[in-house]
């Protein structure tokens, strides 16, 4: 007990030192969780992917559409349990900067391969009976601040004009995790006008989900959806959810990486900060190490009183980092909600970070300790008669 | 006449600086009996604090042997000889070298915690020894907020308070004021005649040399 005090008491002899030291290990511990949570929101849609869902697309690239002749195809190969479509957008709300996805769905039958968004009865009849009916995310909802019955019009890009919608159901995720900012609606209504406006362009979807009855024949039954179009014009590419996924990941792979290095990068930082400040403090207290190890201490207490300080000073600001990243994520988790709709702390952050907290105390205190210990009392009293 | 409690033989120890070899101690030999007081007096840099050091057990000799408590001290590893100096050495530094962070109660506390005294022994033995050196009502004082001649008294009841064999005194009164240093040799000299004490100091001081017994002189590593 003691010992803990005079660890403590040692730790406060310069406050100024010690608080800006425990500062620093602050920042430096939150842009840590920072970072890995901008890392984790980046591979959110990979590790929330489900097993059982294969994406269908052109093998020319996602921007290519695929007929929608393909469906019966699709459905004859063993293994298929489910079949439905999907098609991107791609418009904006008044501003084009106001990013956000609007995904055209096969109706109340596209939703259900979607166990994960929860939509209320309601709002499903009115999605299966009228047309230009859409069931928006609860972020985007609470974004525009959009009610249920408001219209909503989207400037199309990918298809070009106006598009007026109605808001006829909000939906939540059965996790945290769930992206809860996509603008989902028929791909009829779409489709329907394509026709009109440009016949070309009908009956072609952007992508298919195929639900599965055995997520362990996830690569032959891929094989074969991709054998049956091998030859045609629309090749198709198919892999779980979570390649798919993978592959958007891996267009932004050297930013991630990046931000990686980064991450890591900042404990070389708190590790140099802390590993300063203990040498310093460890400098200037030779003669009393010296003192003590003439008392009758030894290297092991020295080396507790050293690295003890370090640790204490390294969880401390370890601690206060992971408090200040609570209210860090939550305002970089809205200021970029159309980036990453689901910003949420990975739960394995906390640890890591405490874990490199104490690193960080105990590598901080090796060069110091063993300096202090290794200086004779003689040479530590600095006293020859 | 005591058995000797310290005995020096034929020690010789040198130091390197840079290159420069310089001998400080020479095939000298003392012998200390059980309850003595020996003031160590000589110029700087005649070996004093270097033969105070091996006595201690905080250094160790090129060559010879330093037998104190019946223990060759030369021969232990680090580990023992802290275990040993604990037991057997109470140091008294010219500045005291007392922890600011901790109370002179704390102070005085250090050598105990590694001992298997339990809290309630500790705080006995500590209340004890500072008592003995007066200063039973600053337990609770920082260095800081004693005087020079009570920062002293504290590190004296420090280094009694594990009942050593031996007390060795780094030029005690070097740093204190005529009226200070007087009150820490009279505690010295209590030490050596009430509690058999036995003492080496080292020290420049001709009227401190007085209230030892044995008076040795060192001149270039020998005692004359």
């Amino acid at each position: 007990m003691r010992v803990f005090k005079l660890i403590y008491m040692n730790a406060l002899r310069h406050k100024l030192r010690t608080s800006l030291t425990i500062l620093g290990i602050a920042v430096a511990i939150m842009a840590f969780g920072l970072l890995r949570t901008v890392v984790a929101a980046w591979y959110l849609g990979v590790n929330q992917a489900a097993p059982d869902r294969l994406i269908t697309r052109s093998k020319n690239g996602i921007t290519f559409t695929l007929p929608v002749a393909q469906k019966q195809a699709i459905e004859r190969i063993p293994g298929v349990a489910d079949l439905t479509y999907s098609a991107w957008f791609g418009g904006f709300y008044k501003d084009p900067k106001d990013f956000f996805p609007q995904i055209a769905v096969e109706g109340v039958h596209g939703l259900s391969l979607y166990p994960e968004f929860i939509v209320d009865s309601a709002a499903l009849d009115a999605f299966d009976k009228e047309p230009n009916a859409a069931i928006v995310g609860k972020t985007t909802m609470d974004r525009f601040g959009w009610k249920i019955g408001d219209a909503v019009r989207l400037t199309g890009q990918i298809y070009p004009g106006d598009w007026d919608f109605v808001v006829r159901g909000v939906y939540t995720g059965r996790s945290e995790a769930t992206d809860l900012s996509q603008f989902l609606f028929n791909f009829k209504y779409i489709d329907q006008r394509m026709q009109v406006e440009m016949p070309a362009r009908a009956g072609q979807v952007g992508w298919w989900v195929i639900k599965i009855d055995d997520p362990a024949k996830a690569a032959a039954i891929s094989a074969a959806v991709d054998k049956e179009f091998e030859n045609s014009s629309d090749a198709t590419l198919t892999e779980t959810e979570a390649a798919f996924q993978q592959s958007f990941v891996a267009m932004a792979g050297t930013i991630v990486f990046s931000l990686q290095v980064i991450s890591f990068l900042v404990i070389g930082v708190i590790l140099l900060v802390a590993a300063n400040t203990m040498a310093m403090t460890a400098r200037e207290r030779i003669s009393e190490y010296a003192v003590l190890k003439t008392l009758g201490f030894n290297g092991k207490h020295i080396l507790g009183l050293i690295a003890g300080e370090s640790l204490l000073i390294a969880c401390l600001g370890g601690v206060l980092g992971m408090i200040f990243l609570i209210p860090v994520l939550h305002g970089v988790g809205v200021a970029l909600k159309a980036w990453f709709p689901a910003f949420i702390i990975d739960p394995k952050t906390y640890p890591q970070a405490a874990a490199t907290a104490v690193l960080v105390g105990i590598l901080a205190a090796v060069f110091p300790s063993w300096r202090a210990i290794r200086v004779s009392i003689v040479n530590g009293l600095r006293r020859i008669g | 006449m005591a058995a000797p409690v310290v005995e020096v033989q034929n020690v010789s120890k040198q130091y390197h600086r840079d290159k420069v070899e310089i001998r400080v101690l020479s095939n000298l030999s003392l012998s200390i009996p059980e309850g003595g007081f020996v003031a160590l007096m000589g110029p700087s840099g005649s070996g004093k604090t270097t033969l105070l050091n091996l006595i201690a057990g905080i250094d160790r000799p090129d060559s010879g042997q330093v037998i104190v408590a019946g223990t060759a001290v030369h021969s232990l590893g680090e580990s023992q000889l802290a275990k040993w100096r604990t037991r057997h050495i109470g140091f008294i530094f010219q500045f005291y070298n007392l922890l600011p962070v901790l109370t002179a109660y704390g102070n005085v506390e250090l050598p105990l915690l590694l001992t298997k005294l339990s809290s309630k022994e500790r705080r006995e033995h500590v209340e004890t020894a500072l008592n003995l050196v007066g200063l039973g009502d600053r337990m609770k004082h920082y260095p800081r907020q004693l005087s020079g001649g009570q920062e002293q008294r504290v590190a004296i009841a420090r280094a009694i308070v594990t009942d050593p064999t031996v007390i060795v005194a780094d030029e005690p009164t070097g740093d204190l004021d005529k009226q200070s240093a007087t009150e820490i040799l009279d505690l010295l000299g209590r030490l050596n005649t009430e509690f058999g004490k036995t003492i080496v100091m080292v020290t420049h001081d001709p009227r401190a040399a007085e209230r030892a017994k044995v008076v040795r002189h060192l001149d270039k590593g020998e005692l004359n």
